[in-house]
């Protein structure tokens, strides 16, 4: 080992962090990072040239996209980790509906005389967030096994959990709002709090996918799945943490939407399963598996949000801007298939 | 506990998928510090073997001995905590992961254990995956590349590396010189020798017979998933083996292109 025990010496190994495939890696990172400020220049120019005013300098209109961004993004972190194991899940949004409206029912102040549970008012915040967080979990665990033990795609299994988390939704009031929340559950969507779950959240399992045995597994399962088998990885048990995991996080956005919004609606979330994933992949994480990282969703959703408020800010009507999210969408997907390709032509 | 200095044994070990019979009353003997081969035609049931008495499958019937006991392989976890290892056909490694995370892929180094969110210990891993890279002569340019960017010899090496590393009973190599050059099989036979002279028992899956005879003591040949025949390697010669692999009596030509 002439040559390469000099460089591996050379190069000690104080980086750890390229756990997932070095260079490349941290490059799509900086590449989403170019692309994040090239967007917000763009936007910076259009806005003076339209509007006559600035786009990025407006503490107010900053503090929004990174609200707005930060919801999301609690349930993008999520997405990330189920589409490094190669996965994908289509049931957050629902999840982000089911929770609002169970946790709101166990937030509703005693003043209110229609509660959903007259008894079960002024409850200390900490129950309505644990059973907001039990749906999430609920809901992901049964994702994960039906994905592990059945072996169903979870495209399939997660669309199943789309459709029936939304039908609860609607079936838990029947269609009516929940609103009236305690001052300290509504506490949790007041002010720049959504901000700090978002980036305490994403620090957290930024950790867990670069430096525990979690992400390791996380990234081996996505990258072959049979190879991390052999190895003696749990393969089952791990996808079935992945997604309760991912669950829990949907189920923490809807707990913060309903309390932002002070109400919760059937509605909530609608299509935020889709916003979620286009971060993912805008942020760098292969829809193929393998590869990705929170890092990468981070800057992913901060793009994303630029996107949506800069047509907002060019005051483009609301039926361009879905249309946009879905090219938005589809151009990052393509943008993955040519990574792919790349790759696959490169060996 | 008498085990008369057999590491493995096998009876009657049979495997169907669905109405395959791709194993069937396989009665196989290993004894310690012992190097055989298993050849046989494409499809004779040779992976499918090396599958069962890993722990990857589950035998339709029939039973495994390991150093003298009975055993269950309910996976692959089972049988390496036996300290046994295997290089299998299809390369198991994770192509977006580094040398030392496929080295240690589902045996990670940790500082201090916190079930699943115990915080790798790179360090130890990268120190050590390099021991095992050097102690076996593989020689890769730099360990933090992802599988990905590697060569099939490359990648072949890691595996058997990582296989000859952890092994300290057992160590099934099923075809592990099929995709490579010249001078990485030399390689890959090296470390094989270098397995002898330590006296960890060997099984190894080939179709090169030029290969088999410089390397094992015995060979063990697999017709249609059924046990042909076991060889002494000093004792026969291609011919013999081949009229076993074949289920030809007739010698075959002396410089067939089999051999
Ligand atoms: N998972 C499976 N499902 C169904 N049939 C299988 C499976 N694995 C193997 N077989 C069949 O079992 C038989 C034995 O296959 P096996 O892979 O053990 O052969 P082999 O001796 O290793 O061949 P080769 O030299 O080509 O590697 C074949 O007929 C194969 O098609
Ligand atoms: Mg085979």
């Amino acid at each position: 080992m002439t040559e390469g025990t000099v460089t591996n010496q050379a190069e000690p190994v104080a980086a750890p962090a390229t756990v997932e495939g070095g260079k490349r890696q941290r490059s799509h990172e900086l590449n989403a990072l170019m692309g994040l400020v090239g967007i917000a220049l763009i936007f910076e120019i259009l806005g003076w040239v339209f509007q006559g005013q600035s786009f990025l300098f407006n503490a107010q209109r900053l503090s929004i996209i990174i609200l707005q961004v930060a919801v999301v993004g609690i349930i993008a972190i999520g997405v990330t980790q189920v589409i490094i194991t190669g996965g994908i899940d289509l049931s957050s949004g629902s999840i982000v509906g089911l929770t609002a409206m169970v946790a709101m029912s166990f937030a509703q102040v005693s003043t209110y005389p229609r509660a959903v549970y007259p008894n079960l008012t002024d409850l200390p915040v900490i129950i309505p967030v644990l059973i907001g967080l039990g749906v999430g979990l609920g809901a992901g665990l049964i994702n994960g096994a039906l994905i592990a033990y059945t072996r169903i795609p979870p495209f399939i299994a997660t669309l199943g959990m789309m459709v029936t988390a939304r039908g609860a939704a609607k079936w838990y009031t029947r269609g009516q709002p929940v609103s009236f929340p305690t001052d300290s559950f509504a506490a949790i969507g007041q002010g720049m709090t959504p901000v700090f779950i978002f980036l305490a959240i994403a620090l957290l399992f930024h950790v867990a996918l670069k430096y525990t045995v979690y992400g390791k597994h996380t990234y081996a399962i996505g990258s072959n799945e049979s190879a991390a088998r052999v190895s003696g990885i749990s393969v089952e048990r791990h996808l079935i943490m992945v997604y309760a995991i991912a669950g829990m996080l949907a189920s923490l956005a809807g707990i913060v939407i309903a309390a932002r919004g002070l109400t919760a609606q059937a509605g909530m979330g609608t299509m935020y399963e889709l916003q979620a994933i286009a971060m993912a992949v805008i942020g760098g994480v292969s829809l193929s598996g393998g590869r990705g990282s929170i890092v990468g969703t981070v800057i992913g959703a901060a793009i994303f949000g630029v996107i949506i408020s800069g047509f907002t800010f060019l005051r483009l009507s609301a039926y361009y801007q879905e249309m946009i999210m879905g090219a938005i969408i589809v151009a990052a997907v393509v943008a993955d298939v040519y990574r792919q390709r790349y790759r696959t032509s490169a060996r | 506990m008498a085990n008369d200095g057999i590491v493995l044994k096998t009876e009657g070990l049979t495997k169907y998928y669905g109405g395959v019979h791709a194993l069937e009353d396989a009665d196989f003997t290993l004894h310690e510090g012992e190097h055989v081969a298993i050849v046989g035609d494409n499809g004779a049931g040779k992976s499918t073997f090396v599958r069962q008495i890993t722990g990857v499958e589950q035998p339709t019937a029939g039973k495994i001995f390991f150093g003298g006991k009975e055993v269950a392989f309910n996976s692959p976890i089972d049988a390496r905590d036996f300290g046994i290892e295997a290089v299998f056909q299809n390369l198991a490694l994770a192509d977006d992961l580094d040398v030392p995370s496929n080295i240690f892929l589902g045996r990670e180094e940790t500082y201090f254990n916190l079930g699943p969110f115990s915080f790798l210990n790179e360090k130890k891993m990268y120190k050590n995956s390099m021991e095992a890279l050097e102690r076996t002569g593989v020689k890769i340019p730099n360990l933090r590349n992802s599988i990905a960017n590697m060569s099939g010899g490359q990648r072949q090496c890691v595996a058997i590396s990582r296989a000859a590393s952890f092994a300290s009973k057992l160590i099934i190599m099923d075809e592990p010189t099929a995709a490579l050059g010249v001078q990485e099989t030399t390689q890959v036979e090296n470390i094989i020798r270098g397995l002898k002279k330590q006296g960890i028992p060997l099984i190894l899956v080939s179709h090169n017979l030029r290969q088999v005879f410089n390397l094992v003591d015995k060979i063990w040949v697999f017709r249609r998933g059924r046990i042909a025949g076991m060889l002494e390697a000093d004792k026969t010669d291609g011919n013999e083996v081949v009229s076993l692999i074949t289920g030809v009596k007739t010698g075959v030509h002396e410089n067939a292109s089999y051999i």
